[in-house]
């Protein structure tokens, strides 16, 4: 395939996860802004705006962090370069660009997609709608995911769109984690102050895992078994264990495909690595922050070498 | 325009109001049908498109990037018999088009025998010198020529303009027919219409067959487009996945080796065959616009080295000229030896002092052309236009008369739209698409009818807003 149409496929899986990532997020944000009094929801919604890596852009144009100003800087604002609707857009562009690489149902679910969402974000979200909105954003990103699944060869196509969504998805769930660490710090715990689990709960619904965490731990709750669970539970689909392996795995194919490994595959195994045979109080050791810090560096360094060792541009 | 349905053919309806052969089929379905159920089904007709993303950019407009061409449902039927006729005229047509570019480009034995004047192609913009002495693989030229026809009665089938530059369409014929058949699927259960959906194998093959020599194994074809922002990239995107081509942009593609090569993710791989949707300007800045970011340097140099097959070959632009079409009935005749079976358009020169002179003492009533426009540009038509856009294109045509060609403004035959207030006759007009290759020519049964939505209009052009039709030729 050609390195561009790779580049595209790369793109438009990324922004999906990211778009679809981002929504989580507010809606997370949103529930803990209810239940919370002014000060302590408007530090939620600057924790949300922080983990997207928008402070910069944000406070160019507001100097406070409402839950109306948050919410419409990050889903459709004019002032931020990477609104979900932007997102959105370059997602379908990126489509289009590769339309014949991907299949009709693919395309009419991005498609689609675009076209609810750009008519949902043409105007400013009223509060009212804000949960049917967000959740639209996720249906869409649902819909493309299993036309995905369901109607694309295991080619190489295949491979590049799934380590596209794995990159995003483990960067997104990296910097949810770096934001919030604090709260998973286990010297935080023993100090034996009152248990603020709300914050945990927050910190699981923005990666949808609230369900499986209270499922596999009966819904006992403590800092050590959440991170142990977000980073190094092979089975929950949002941990930083379980995208790498799935990396690995569309790696591994690229590579079998294309009968050579690349830096991308050298710079991959080195940050599984840090990942298997870890114990969570390894991690806690080496510091949680700075654990994070370098995956996050990491990760971005294997994109950029895929897109190198696959030719993406000249 | 004061042409009411009554002096023009229409192709549903005799004068009388009872209903032509072509349509008898059609008719007993649509008068059994529910006008309500046909109404929801042109809407959803619309969603259809919008969500599969048929669509085209229209250039200068910034505020609708990505617009619909109207579908109206009602087909545009056309009979065996008649078929059996046109397809023959086409390829008679293209036959000596392609004999035409093959002579221009070498011994040019048209002007030696005075059928043709030299200046014709010598201040033709189109014109390739580079082209010259050089034979394309397969002495194919015109890979891929869309001939325009209208028609003005019963049996006067005309051609309007033949386009062998880069004719665009063939998509909407494929989607117009895939929508029918989704809305309507009982209605090809009783009426037998010909298939088109082969248009895309018979591309590939064709295409396939006119690989240079050079080509190792099965022919690796690429469909060339200068990317998503232009007005035909639905179509070039849509051919590349039904013929499982790449779709490349010049930026994927280089010069390596004596070859065109395309970037992939495992380095260079050379092209065989390029279809390109580029104009001749745009594919090599090297030999043609240097300014030109599209292009791939040295790509003519590798055309010439005969390594690489580009489709529609440069240089054929010069049989789109509105002047040289006006010698299509001599062309025909001195490369085939036949009469041509396809009549052309009446066409007034300007270049030629008394046809000027004609033309500027008739303005009000001729349809006036740029001879290398198209699209519908820069063209006037008499009887529409008001005194002061007459005086300006006037001054226009006097200035440069060697620019225009005029044509009377025909009644082009009408066929029925699907309004809310029931059915009303518009213009149309018919855009078959035909193959060439060594192996031979192929003709899709039908085509792309296009439609003026305006009551009374005659553009078609669906950048001056005309629609596309569903385009039948029955079975026998």
């Amino acid at each position: 395939m050609l390195g561009r149409t790779a580049h595209s496929i790369f793109w438009m899986y990324r922004y999906l996860e990211r778009a679809e990532n981002t929504a989580r997020l507010l809606e997370a944000g949103h529930r803990m802004s209810l239940t919370r009094a002014e000060d302590a929801a408007n530090a939620e919604w600057r924790s949300v705006i922080t983990t997207l890596g928008m402070r910069g852009d944000y406070e160019q144009h507001f100097d406070d962090y409402t839950g109306a100003h948050v919410c419409d800087f990050v889903l459709r604002s004019k002032l931020n370069p990477l609104s979900v609707l932007t997102m959105l857009e370059k997602a379908r562009m990126n489509a289009r660009a590769s339309r014949s690489a991907i299949t009709g149902e693919v395309w009419e679910a991005v498609n689609e997609g675009w076209m609810v969402l750009s008519d949902m974000l043409a105007r400013q979200v009223k509060e009212s709608d804000l949960g049917t909105v967000l959740a639209s954003i996720r249906r869409q990103s649902t819909l493309v995911r299993g036309a995905t699944h369901g109607s694309m060869l295991r080619n190489e196509i295949y491979s590049f769109a799934r380590t596209g969504t794995f990159i995003e998805r483990a960067d997104s769930t990296a910097r949810i984690l770096d934001v919030k660490y604090y709260l998973l710090l286990p010297s935080l715990a023993h100090v034996g102050t009152v248990l603020d689990t709300s914050q945990w709960d927050n910190v699981l619904q923005s990666l949808s895992g609230e369900r499986a965490y209270r499922w596999l731990n009966s819904g006992r709750m403590d800092s050590r078994s959440i991170a142990d669970f977000l980073i190094l539970d092979p089975r929950f689909p949002r941990s930083l264990a379980f995208c790498y392996s799935a990396l690995r795995e569309n790696l591994s194919a690229l590579a079998q495909l294309h009968g050579e490994e690349t830096d991308a595959h050298v710079a991959m195994r080195a940050a599984e690595m840090a990942l298997s045979d870890r114990r969570i109080e390894d991690i806690f050791d080496q510091g949680l922050h700075e654990f994070l810090i370098e995956f996050i560096a990491s990760n971005q360094t294997i994109s950029n070498t895929i897109a190198e060792a696959y030719r993406f541009t000249a | 325009m004061n042409q009411s349905a009554d002096q023009n053919f229409d192709e549903m309806h005799k004068p009388d109001g009872s209903i032509r052969e072509a349509y008898h089929g059609y008719n007993n379905w649509l008068s059994k049908q529910d006008a309500s159920r046909m109404r929801r089904k042109g809407s959803e007709a619309e969603s259809v498109f919008r969500r599969t993303g048929i669509t085209f950019n229209v250039y200068g407009e910034s505020d609708a990037e990505e617009r619909l061409i109207p579908f109206d449902m009602i087909p545009r039927i056309i009979t065996a018999n008649e078929w059996r006729r046109l397809s023959r005229g086409i390829e008679q047509r293209v036959r000596a088009l392609n004999a035409f570019m093959y002579d221009l480009y070498h011994r040019q034995e048209i002007i030696r025998s005075g059928r043709l004047p030299e200046r014709l192609f010598r201040h033709n913009a189109a014109w390739l010198p580079q082209m010259v002495g050089f034979t394309p693989p397969g002495s194919i030229y015109t890979h891929i020529t869309g001939v325009d026809l209208v028609r003005t009665g019963p049996d006067e089938f005309m051609v309007l303009e033949d386009n062998a530059r880069t004719p665009s369409g063939v998509s909407y014929m494929l989607e117009n027919r895939e929508t029918m058949m989704a809305m309507f699927p009982e209605l090809f259960t009783q009426v037998k219409v010909r298939q088109v959906s082969n248009y895309p194998r018979q591309l590939a093959k064709s295409l396939a067959a006119c690989a240079p020599p050079c080509a190792e194994g099965k022919p690796t074809v690429a469909v060339l487009t200068p990317g998503i922002y232009n007005s035909a990239y639905f179509e070039h995107a849509f051919l590349a996945d039904q013929m499982g081509a790449e779709l490349v942009e010049g930026s994927d593609l280089r010069v390596i080796d004596g070859r065109v090569q395309m970037r992939t993710t495992r380095g260079y791989r050379p092209i065989d065959v390029l279809y390109r949707r580029v104009d001749d300007d745009f594919l090599d800045p090297l030999t043609f616009n240097p300014n030109s970011v599209l292009g791939i340097p040295g790509i003519m140099d590798v055309y010439r080295a005969g390594r690489v097959t580009i489709a529609n070959a440069p240089g054929t632009g010069v049989a789109d000229d509105k002047a040289i079409y006006s010698f299509m009935p001599e062309i025909v005749e001195f490369y085939t030896g036949e009469k041509p079976i396809l009549a052309n358009v009446q066409t007034w020169r300007c270049a030629d002092p008394d046809s000027l002179k004609y033309v500027l003492e008739n303005l009000a009533e001729l349809v006036v052309k740029e001879v290398h426009g198209s699209g519908g540009y820069g063209m006037l038509i008499g009887p529409t236009s008001s005194k002061r856009e007459i005086r300006e294109f006037r001054a226009k045509l006097e200035a440069k008369p060697d620019n225009y060609i005029a044509q009377p403004t025909l009644s082009l035959s009408t066929c029925p739209v699907y309004t809310r207030k029931g059915l009303a006759p518009r213009h149309v007009d018919l855009r078959p698409f035909v193959l060439m290759s060594p192996e031979g020519v192929d003709i899709t049964p039908g085509g792309l009818t296009r439609v003026a939505m305006k009551k009374g209009s005659l553009v078609v052009n669906s950048s001056q807003g005309g629609g596309t039709k569903d385009s039948w030729v029955l079975d026998d």
